[in-house]
């Protein structure tokens, strides 16, 4: 019972104690590293093949109709044909294209995905590398996917990869800013830049105390995701697939993975850093329990991701563009000066927390105002309004 | 393994850095530029400066290295895989690039460079950030400065003619 408690963990330890019987102490570290290397590469497969599937059965759903529902019961395996699919089709490389950077350009764009699972805090010591600056690391790996895109739009010989590409690197150098002031407004609460650290300090989940940050860091993730509002990136029904429209075959797959294994990492950070990671009940008493927390959280937030995805429409780039340094920016900004002022305040924390709750609902407030105001300029210029009709 | 490891990290990046010099297509050369920066946050690692590496990697890889791409891509006739080169004065300047090589190895081995032998302290982010606002404020906020200028007359080159 007591193995069963804190199970991850144990076999962990067993495992190590059974290798240690006929390894050196050498050849027992690097197993370990390579069966935790495999085990993490592997996640954004395992999101690819069950985070597409119920993406076509939501968004499917949402449009009033039933999603693949053929093969297998539920259509649950729809990953797997369109895996054998994909594997099987010609690889196609174009006239004069870069064949090194061509080939080097999927490969990136994967591995930055699973180089993010390193620093997922799955439950109590359960993580990769539990490193000093986790947070700052995510953001690194988010950013090598920039020089990946141009390889791709590059290497393609292709005007409107290329164009594609430059799309793409504005959107995502625009969203970094709110993304790493959010992180920054989670760090200054939780003093600390380790995942561990930040999942042990949520005694309440941050989003209760944050939801400025938590909004900021949701949109500005999806937009690195390169996720539905902000997909204008691949755009399926407008311009076939921007900078990744050469690929096909196996090739093109990694790029899915590569997107399908962005959209899981993200909601897992989401749900770390505003939901409390693998906290819940009876987690301290069971550490087993905590990657079930974990999963559960995460699976909530890709959920609301879908559903965005069926409901809004797509941004404009310019629109886009806007929002990130007009709207995202500034509130983000103005949240972490006042969640800096609030913990420099000589009060008791929950008092603290309070304080940061009200300062954030002020600036949803101011937020919202003004660009419902906005709106309306923009709707009477474009003569909109009912009064103008 | 740390000599290993030292020794794998310097054969990566002296290779990266030489191939962005002689590399015929200039794209090339910067996406060897990448690796040399990989090189260099794997260096900081070694070092125990992890704070360092990641934002060495968040920084140059990821928007320098862009900025310098597209000022390739933007740049006419800098793109072409056929031109020559090397002009006719590489004789000259390889002999002047062997010159500063042997009076920088004499510089660099012979000089005493004062080196902490204590350990990284644990709480090392929060030192930085302290010396950030505290001794070392006036060069943080100059560089402040330098960057808002910066973002001001990029704006100010790129906006459309309002005319």
């Amino acid at each position: 019972m007591d193995y069963i408690r804190d199970f991850f963990v144990n076999i962990a330890r067993s495992w190590t104690a059974w290798i240690s019987t006929f390894l050196p102490d050498w050849g027992v570290s690097l197993v370990n590293y390579i069966v935790v290397g495999i085990i993490l590469v592997l996640m954004p497969v395992l999101a690819t093949l069950t985070l597409t599937w119920m993406e076509r059965k939501v968004i499917g759903r949402i449009q009033n109709r039933i999603g693949p529902n053929r093969v297998g019961p539920w259509g649950i395996f729809q990953a797997i044909a369109d895996a054998v699919k994909m594997l099987i089709k010609e690889d196609i490389i174009p006239d004069r294209a870069d064949r090194p950077v061509f080939n080097l350009a999927p490969i990136l764009i994967a591995g930055a995905a699973g180089l993010l699972w390193a620093v997922m805090p799955f439950g109590r010591r359960m993580i990769g590398a539990d490193l000093n600056v986790g947070v700052l690391y995510i953001v690194a790996v988010g950013s090598i996917t920039t020089v990946a895109v141009i390889m791709a739009g590059w290497a393609s010989n292709n005007k409107f990869a290329l164009i594609g590409a430059f799309r793409v690197v504005a959107q995502l150098l625009s969203y970094e800013v709110p993304m790493i002031l959010s992180i920054a407004t989670v760090v200054l609460l939780a003093g600390t830049m380790r995942m561990m650290g930040i999942v042990e300090a949520q005694v309440i989940p941050f989003i209760f105390i944050l939801p400025v940050a938590f909004i900021g860091y949701f949109l500005a993730a999806a937009a690195e995701v390169g996720r539905a509002p902000f997909d204008l990136l691949e755009a399926d029904s407008e311009i076939v697939a921007g900078y990744f429209v050469e690929y096909s075959g196996l090739k093109f797959g990694w790029f899915y993975i590569a997107e399908y294994g962005n959209l899981f990492a993200v909601s897992a950070i989401t749900a770390t850093l505003f939901l409390g990671g693998w906290r819940g009940p009876f987690a301290n008493a069971v550490p087993a329990l905590g990657p079930l927390y974990f999963i559960i959280k995460t699976i909530l937030v890709v959920f609301l991701l879908m559903w965005i995805r069926g409901t809004w429409p797509r941004f404009r780039i310019d629109q886009m563009l806007a929002f990130a340094w007009k709207v995202l920016v500034p509130a983000s900004l103005a949240n972490l000066l006042w969640v800096a002022v609030v913990l420099k305040l000589p009060l008791p924390a929950p008092v603290q927390w309070i304080l940061m709750l009200g300062g954030n609902l002020l600036i949803l407030f101011v937020a919202a105002t003004l660009l419902g105001r906005a709106a309306k300029r923009d709707a009477a210029k474009h003569s909109l309004t009912p009064a103008a009709v | 393994m740390q000599q290993v490891m030292f020794i794998v990290l310097s054969l990566v990046t002296l290779a990266a850095a030489l191939m962005v010099v002689i590399a015929r297509s200039m794209f090339r050369a910067a996406l060897w530029l990448v690796l040399t920066f990989f090189g260099i946050a794997g260096l900081f690692i070694l070092l125990h400066a992890e704070f360092i590496a990641v934002a060495q990697v968040l920084i140059y890889v990821g928007a320098i290295s862009t900025l310098i791409i597209f000022a390739i891509m933007l740049s006419r006739g800098v793109m072409d895989p056929d031109a020559r080169r090397f002009n006719d004065q590489w004789g000259v300047v390889a002999g002047f690039g062997a010159v500063l090589f042997v009076l920088l190895a004499a510089v660099v081995t012979r000089t005493r460079w004062p080196v902490a032998l204590a350990d990284v302290p644990a709480d090392a982010i929060q030192r930085l950030g302290g010396d950030f606002v505290g001794s070392y404020v006036i060069p943080f906020e100059v560089a402040s400065v330098l960057l808002v200028v910066a973002m001001i007359g990029a704006i100010i080159i790129a906006r459309e003619q309002e005319s």
